[in-house]
């Protein structure tokens, strides 16, 4: 039974999507490039992220499998997928209808939907045939548009090093599941499992691990697959880059955790050695990469690194207190992208985006209200409690330290301590140093939302820590319970 | 009745609702920055008035916590909003809300630039102290201890002297990296716990092993917060380029944290440990006392030698925390706190000064005594109190200690007391080079007396230090059933590990 109702409500964000992306297709077709057919196409995939964002509450509860298990469906990776549509509508709207920068052209939003639908598809994978399909189907749109900017060198040089990049870390995708394949005869996840749990891991089976894993921190650029994140994130157009800093690595970190804790739950121990040894490189490259960087974009790309090491850190654990953490820790991780990035668009001068760091000196004398958002996202991203991102390291680290891992944990804080040079840095140039050259001061009322919820959530998030930590406990127990908790 | 009331969350979160006011404070700059300065001082000033009925509402013979509160927070998972305060922390709220308006007070004039983020940062500074202070749950704790971090860096990065910034990344990152350590700490009492309750982990025995690591892990975060030698450079940069009010919460309320907390957790959590470690802390102290106090004689700077000197009067707090007993506990908690009067005084004798000739080198003083007597009055009781003149509060505080490091050891005493000697050399020499001699240089005669407002700072310090000295009961009772409490937690600890050998 391929298309029964059933199936078709379990993936019903999926098809919301698809259809739009189709709608949006014809409207790039026979619509010009002119402000008004650009907003046109905008608010219709807005309107896409929305409906399948109200689509996830349509999905059942218990988890199942659909499509003659090539999918599944339950409540952890629902709210992972609601996670990546609210990040996917922030990052389409938080970028005005008059700045150009390069991404005008109708294909964009078709893009950004189409890799969207992919992560959706990653998330829920449950064969290795439909990991592949989901991921590419993620990754081909963002090469495309890290190089939609085809009037600037860097844009371009950006889409080739991702590409290329992103072509080898498939590879070795492709390379580690047809192993796993040859070694067990199976592709579907539920399958391999038991076998691994029959017949323990052969030595081929735990090589194909290991490159399964290696292309999957490349996704979520972990060190050390992360080279092209700096250089990507500077020369992509910055609501491009702002849509990479936040959406994908949701999806790519929960396929991850999807692989690791469900797929190859009986061989943790394998594992996260590989898993612990990620976490530590890239906590500390991205940690002290930051500190001699002078482009917000460049930084930016390594803290995301830093920031992929910390979660990695609640994968390590290998329990489902892990993953509880790691779903806390993507929580306040968009809230804390988006609005950083909300502010960081609206930086420019003379209409013409900036994004030196020496560009943000006395903003708070100019525009104290973003100098306040950043403040408090750079504390946050810093760990300083009361704030957000306090909560989500505590987590990270609770599962980590529950596990055994207090080495891992001591390198996590003291890296984040390293890591808070960087972030006060910017704090610095916003409040202590004095205006250099003055920013404009058009704050179109989209970034302004985005970054006053954002705000919110990151001061507030010490009011919400109780029931999203009580949720986040309930739905790992989706995947399956190892010795350690 | 008045015990139903919330007090302690009403006493913590009244700075934040002074926040909403001043954001609402509109109008040309100079009449919202007034509106800004007023709001705050009349809040911080209510907040002090509350906070008064701790006081009078506390009963000094009772054991345990007193106008607890405790409510979910984070449901199931042994984490909860708990407030509390005993004869240890109510000493130290009361100290960090009378502190607050004084200091506000003391940069009325004094701060030019950005009036209203400087309130706002000093508002919020002060729920964090007084929330730290009241938390009676180590996660709690831990958000108020660090939070206090945000605003102290604004404050010292943006009104600071010139070398603000290297002085704000340094206290930052400094502290920053001895609380994570503690965090990590965090973390294993409560995965052996299963909550992070004050109470219910004092009562908690963690094995001989797990308290060895744990309390290595909180003393980093401590050592640097008191500061110990030597991890108390940061604390002359920062005390020289904060700003006179910054100084003042530094000294008087921020040190204190550390001392606080050996006293609230290592103590009574990790009493083999402490015990195990005592000797270390011991030479650490002594070390403190006496080399600070050298580096205090060789200062130029009257902001830097005060500094010193707090390090050097930190030196008898750890050492009265450590003897383990009544006196020695007590002497360190009434030091603290007679600390935090006269140091808060001192930083703002010298702001004073500061104010009106925008300089701290000693050298370009003299004679201040012809020109502003009343100052010169002021500054005197403050510094024989800081030498610890009997009839001022840091007498008592220092007799305690060294009585109480006299029953440990008598050499400890020894050295200890010679600190004192030291002290009395640096504060005297510095009062005779800036107070004495003939006001000769131009710029210091033309120094204009006291003003009303700086009188309105001094006079209730003084009282308050003078009155310490001559009656300490007040706070001794309050002091006493809690630290006899501790103590013997130790010393049975101290009983079996004899018994044992």
């Amino acid at each position: 039974m391929l298309f029964t109702q059933m199936t078709f409500q379990a993936a019903l964000p999926e098809y919301i999507l698809a259809v739009i992306a189709l709608i949006l297709v014809l409207m790039a077709a026979f619509f010009d490039d002119k402000n008004s057919s650009r907003r046109y196409v905008k608010l219709t995939a807005l309107s896409g992220y929305g409906l399948a964002f109200l689509a996830i509450f349509a999905l059942p509860s218990e988890s199942q499998s659909i499509y003659l298990g090539l999918f599944k469906v339950n409540s952890f990776l629902v709210y992972m997928k609601g996670l990546v549509l609210i990040g996917a509508f922030f990052a389409c709207w938080m970028v005005s209808d008059n700045w150009l920068d390069g991404i005008e052209k109708p294909e964009y939003q078709v893009l950004i939907m189409l890799a969207t639908l992919g992560m959706l598809l990653m998330i829920s994978a449950n064969d290795l045939i439909s990991l592949y399909m989901g991921l590419e189907l993620q990754s081909l749109p963002l090469y495309v548009i890290a190089a939609i900017n085809t009037r600037s060198l860097k844009s371009s040089e950006a889409g080739l090093k991702y590409f290329l990049l992103g072509a080898l870390s498939s590879g070795m995708l492709l390379y580690g599941s047809s192993l796993i394949y040859g070694f067990t005869g199976l592709t579907n996840f539920d399958q391999i499992s038991s076998f691994i749990e029959q017949n323990g891991a052969t030595p081929g089976i735990i090589v194909g691990v290991v490159f399964l894993i290696s292309g999957l921190a490349f996704k979520i650029s972990a060190a050390p697959f992360h080279m092209w994140t700096p250089d990507v994130y500077e020369g992509a157009p910055t609501p491009v880059t702002a849509l990479f800093a936040i959406v994908p690595k949701i999806a790519a970190i929960t396929l991850l955790l999807n692989v690791t804790h469900f797929l190859f739950a009986d061989i943790r121990f394998e594992w996260m050695q590989v898993i612990i040894a990620i976490s530590v490189a890239s906590m500390v490259i991205g940690a002290f990469g930051a500190i001699m960087q002078k482009d917000l974009k460049r930084m930016m790309a390594y803290s995301s690194i830093a920031h992929m090491g910390y979660a990695l850190a609640g994968i390590a654990a290998g329990s489902q207190q892990g993953a509880a953490g790691v779903l806390i820790y993507m929580t306040t991780y968009i809230f804390m992208g988006a609005g950083t990035f909300s502010i960081i668009l609206m930086l420019r001068r003379d209409g013409l985006p900036v994004h030196k760091l020496s560009d943000l000196s006395g903003l708070a004398s100019t525009h104290p209200f973003w100098a306040f958002g950043l403040l408090i996202f750079m504390f946050s991203m810093a760990g300083i409690p009361p704030l957000a991102g306090f909560f989500a390291k505590w987590y990270v680290f609770l599962a980590a330290v529950n596990a055994g891992l207090i080495p891992l944990a001591i390198i996590g804080v003291i890296t984040s301590v390293i890591g808070a040079f960087y972030y006060l840095r910017i704090i610095k140039l916003m409040y202590f140093d004095d205006v250099d050259q003055t920013l404009d001061n058009n704050a179109p009322k989209e970034n302004i939302i985005i970054l006053s919820l954002s705000i919110t959530v990151t001061v507030l998030f010490l009011l919400f820590i109780g029931p999203l930590r009580e949720w986040s406990y309930f739905v790992a127990k989706n995947f399956p319970a190892s010795g350690l908790l | 009745m008045l015990s139903s009331w919330p007090i302690l969350s009403i006493i913590t979160f009244l700075p934040l609702l002074g926040v909403l006011f001043i954001l609402l404070a509109s109008g040309d700059n100079k009449s919202s920055e007034h509106n800004c300065k007023m709001v705050t001082i009349w809040v911080s000033s209510f907040t002090f008035v509350v906070s008064l009925l701790l006081y009078f509402g506390f009963d000094p013979a009772a054991v345990g916590y007193q106008f607890e509160e405790q409510f979910d927070w984070i449901e199931g998972s042994g984490i909860t909003y708990h407030l509390g305060v005993d004869g240890i922390s109510m000493p130290f709220i009361l100290l960090s809300t009378f502190l607050t308006p004084l200091s506000v007070l003391a940069s009325w004039h004094s701060i030019k630039q950005r009036v209203r983020e400087f309130m706002i940062a000093f508002l919020v500074l002060e729920t964090m102290m007084v929330g730290m202070f009241a938390s009676l749950d180590l996660m709690m704790f831990y958000l108020f201890f660090e939070g206090v971090l945000i605003p102290m860096f604004l404050i010292i990065g943006i009104w600071g002297g010139p070398r603000r910034v290297y002085a704000a990344f340094k206290f930052f990152l400094y502290t920053l990296l001895g609380s994570v350590l503690m965090l990590i700490c965090i973390m294993i009492m409560y995965l052996q716990a299963g909550t992070t309750d004050i109470p219910a982990l004092s009562n908690f025995s963690f094995s001989s092993e797990y308290q060895f690591w744990l309390f290595i892990g909180f003393f980093a975060s401590f050592a640097v917060k008191v500061p110990m030698w030597p991890f108390h450079t940061w604390l002359p940069d920062a005390h020289v380029e904060a700003p006179t009010a910054g100084s003042m919460i530094l000294a008087g309320i921020l040190l204190k944290m550390g001392g606080y907390g050996f006293i609230r957790f290592s103590l009574p959590m990790f009493p083999d440990a402490s015990l195990y470690f005592a000797p270390f802390i011991f030479v650490l102290s002594i070390v403190a006392i006496i080399y600070t106090s050298l580096v205090a004689l060789a200062q130029t700077d009257m902001k830097k030698l005060i500094a010193y000197s707090s390090v050097a009067h930190m030196g008898f707090v750890t050492i009265g925390i450590f003897t383990f007993n009544e006196q020695g506990i007590a002497g360190a908690m009434f030091q603290m706190i007679s600390h935090g009067l006269i140091s808060a005084a001192l930083f703002f004798c010298v702001g004073v000064v500061y104010d009106r000739l925008h300089t701290r080198e000693i050298n370009d003083y003299g004679g201040v005594a012809d020109v502003m007597p009343n100052y010169a009055i002021f500054f005197m009781i403050m510094m024989l109190a800081s030498v610890g003149l009997p009839g001022t509060s840091g007498f008592i505080g220092e007799i305690l200690v060294l009585v109480g490091a006299y029953k440990t050891s008598s050499s400890l005493a020894f050295f200890a007391a010679t600190g004192l000697v030291l002290g009395a050399t640096y504060m005297l020499w510095l009062y005779r080079r800036v107070v004495f001699g003939r006001a000769e240089k131009g710029e210091v005669i033309r120094m204009p007396a006291l003003t009303n407002r700086e009188i309105g700072i001094l006079v209730p310090l003084t009282i308050f230090i003078l009155w310490f000295g001559v009656y300490p009961a007040p706070l001794l009772d309050i002091l006493n059933p809690v630290i006899s409490t501790i103590s013997d937690t130790v010393s049975q600890t101290q009983l079996v590990v004899s018994s044992l050998q």
